[in-house]
């Protein structure tokens, strides 16, 4: 025991690898007294890793096989373009005005951040502190949205807003992004809401504040991580949203992902394939700028539960 | 007992009819929930009625075409193994994907719940694809893993393949896309699940003489059982509704002929209201029965607390 002990931690970590791999009998923990960590790592660490390796290289290959494509002129058969070029970025704003694409997009993904937080708060406030009549019913009415597929109620729905005269229009496309984020935001807020003690709040009635009083001194700075936090998610979504935007916007109200679509799928051949990816990159840098900010403020598993840590580190 | 009761309800009836109501939970409080569910039912519940109301009217084209009076679009739909189809197509895209990846988050969440040095970095790389989207993803995919991609060329001038792997525009190609998107989510959520485990249970069968398999299969497993159920419908959720990535890296004619893209072309080319809708609420229909299956089997785990969640 004490000889592997030895052998453990003077080899190099790839031997260590080696030998468990030798003697896949022995199990880490019985040969070694407790609380102390084999440095060799077990089959499970090296399957885990791998896959995180092999889903990084997929990931960064996506990534950065679309940035050098965008800079790229002309690239074929070799690994690298022949030359780099900013100029499918010129034309994709000549082509596209891109001035415009972008901002569609951001006026839409704020206005639907800021509304459904209007809309969200209160009712997550409601469903979070008190019981009512047909409370279960309220759940399902909010809990549908995301759980039936955008295109599902997307049809019924951009046929209701062709029929209006509102297809094809910004207004539109804000109402249609709306349907699942104020869903969301409820969703997401209310075990926030929850985990706030309700003595805060009864403390200060009884000091005599009123309602209006007690939401805006009183619960709202302890709402605003939840607040940001949703709100950053809904803008994320909201920006990458492709099906419920596509249904219903047009070359005025496109948002920047259903403009890359367009481009992709053009009848009488699509364009220019770095032309795409470099509205690609765009998009990205605006989701990056966006993603940056967004964690300066929030971490995103906060929502999703306490986390407790463990114990045994 | 029960005249206690009765007394006490007697006694209750004659305060206000606001104070009775406010007992049972029913206060101006509710106002507040009066916008949400307003915007509900004009955003969601109408246009989805109104939609369902429009498959009972098809076109003269669908009635001339499959009979059955108002019922023709779902003769139709039920009729046409062009349609049709696209339900084992969509099911054979969405089921493995979801299932991959919530049965490889799991080990990843496991090994990855300890401290160590960048991890908040790690879990910031795997939010990444989320911000991504699918239609980049699909763009990026095209030129990483086509025929002339970093990828091929990579394993071409290794030695390991001699002619270039047919990676896109086909079923594996939406598939890539489907796990890229989907995992990191799965991921999310099943490490959040499992940090809401109190650590002390599996310190407690450790104790006992566990080994780590049986602490994981014993203890650990059955109180994430359910968890991995929610993930397993999220990611489904999201997987079903497969529509840009089956289009763009997939073989939209072919074996990625998903049920969106078949209410879109009613839709868009052929400005079918009626049968776009139909197919549209029979998307909802069979992804509810999924999700009903996998509930019903959620009923029969362990739903009591973790101990972890605060």
């Amino acid at each position: 025991m004490s000889k592997s002990q030895i052998v453990d931690e003077a080899a190099p970590f790839v031997r260590g690898a080696e030998k468990v791999l030798a003697e896949p009998k022995r199990s880490g923990h019985a040969s070694r007294p407790p609380g102390e960590k084999s440095l060799a790592a077990s089959p499970g660490t090296w399957f885990v890793w791998a896959g995180i390796g092999a889903f990084f290289i997929f990931l960064f290959g996506i990534i950065s096989s679309v940035l050098v494509d965008s800079f790229g002129k002309p690239w074929f058969r070799t690994w690298l373009p022949e030359n780099f070029t900013l100029s499918w970025y010129q034309s994709a704003w000549d082509k596209f005005d891109m001035t415009h694409i972008i901002g569609v997009t951001l006026i839409v993904g704020f206005s639907v951040v800021v509304i459904s937080v209007l809309i969200g708060v209160p009712a997550s406030y409601v469903l979070a502190r008190s019981n009512f009549p047909l409370k279960r019913l309220v759940m399902v009415l909010f809990l549908l949205p995301i759980l039936i597929p955008p295109i599902t109620f997307g049809i019924p729905l951009a046929t209701v807003m062709y029929n209006f005269g509102l297809g094809r229009t910004l207004i539109a496309v804000i109402l249609v992004n709306l349907v699942p984020s104020v869903p969301f935001v409820i969703i997401t807020m209310t075990p926030f809401i929850e985990q706030i003690n309700p003595s805060i709040e009864n403390a200060a009635r009884m000091c005599g504040a009123n309602m209006r009083q007690v939401f805006v001194r009183v619960l709202a700075p302890l709402l605003v991580p939840g607040i940001l936090a949703a709100g950053i998610l809904v803008l994320v979504r909201t920006v990458g949203m492709f099906e419920l935007t596509f249904l219903v916007s047009g070359p005025s109200s496109d948002t920047l992902v259903v403009a890359i679509y367009r481009a992709m799928t053009s009848a009488g051949g699509s364009e220019a394939r770095q032309l795409v990816s470099a509205m690609g990159v765009v998009y990205t840098v605006m989701m990056l700028v966006i993603l940056v900010i967004a964690l300066r403020f929030i971490n995103p598993t906060q929502l999703v539960a306490q986390v407790k840590e463990s114990r045994d580190e | 007992m029960s005249t206690a009761t009765r007394r006490e309800r007697g006694a209750a009836s004659s305060a206000s009819l606001r104070h009775r109501m406010a007992e049972r939970g029913v206060d101006r409080k509710l106002l507040m929930l009066l916008p949400a569910i307003l915007f509900a039912l004009v955003l969601f519940v109408y246009p989805f009625t109104y939609g369902i109301g429009l498959t009972f009217q098809p076109l003269q084209g669908t009635v001339d075409k499959w009979g059955g009076g108002i019922f023709a679009n779902y003769v139709a739909f039920f009729g046409d193994s062009f349609i049709f189809d696209s339900i084992w197509i969509t099911m054979r895209l969405a089921l493995p994907a979801a299932l991959f990846n919530v049965i490889v988050s799991v080990p990843i969440a496991f090994k990855l719940r300890r401290k160590f040095r960048g991890k908040r970095f790690l879990s910031t790389m795997l939010v990444l694809p989320i911000t991504l989207g699918t239609v980049l993803t699909a763009q990026g995919l095209l030129i990483f893993a086509g025929r002339q991609g970093w990828l091929n060329r990579f394993l071409i001038q290794s030695g390991i393949i001699s002619d270039p792997l047919q990676l896109v525009n086909n079923y594996l190609g939406v598939t890539f896309t489907l796990v890229i998107s989907g995992f990191p989510f799965a991921y999310l959520l099943i490490s959040s699940y499992l940090s809401g485990i109190d650590p002390s249970l599996d310190a407690a069968a450790k104790t006992l003489g566990a080994n780590w398999k049986q602490r994981f299969m014993r203890v650990t497993l059955p109180l994430l059982a359910p968890g991995l159920a929610t993930t397993f419908i999220l990611t489904f959720v999201l997987a079903f509704s497969v529509f840009p990535s089956a289009r763009l890296v997939g073989d939209p004619l072919g074996t990625t002929r998903v049920m969106a893209l078949m209410a879109y072309r009613s839709f868009a080319e052929q400005i079918d209201y009626s049968m776009a809708s139909t197919i549209a609420v029979m998307m909802g229909v069979i992804e509810l029965i999924v999700i009903a299956i996998v509930l019903l089997g959620r009923s029969f785990l362990y739903k009591g607390s973790t101990g972890g969640k605060g």
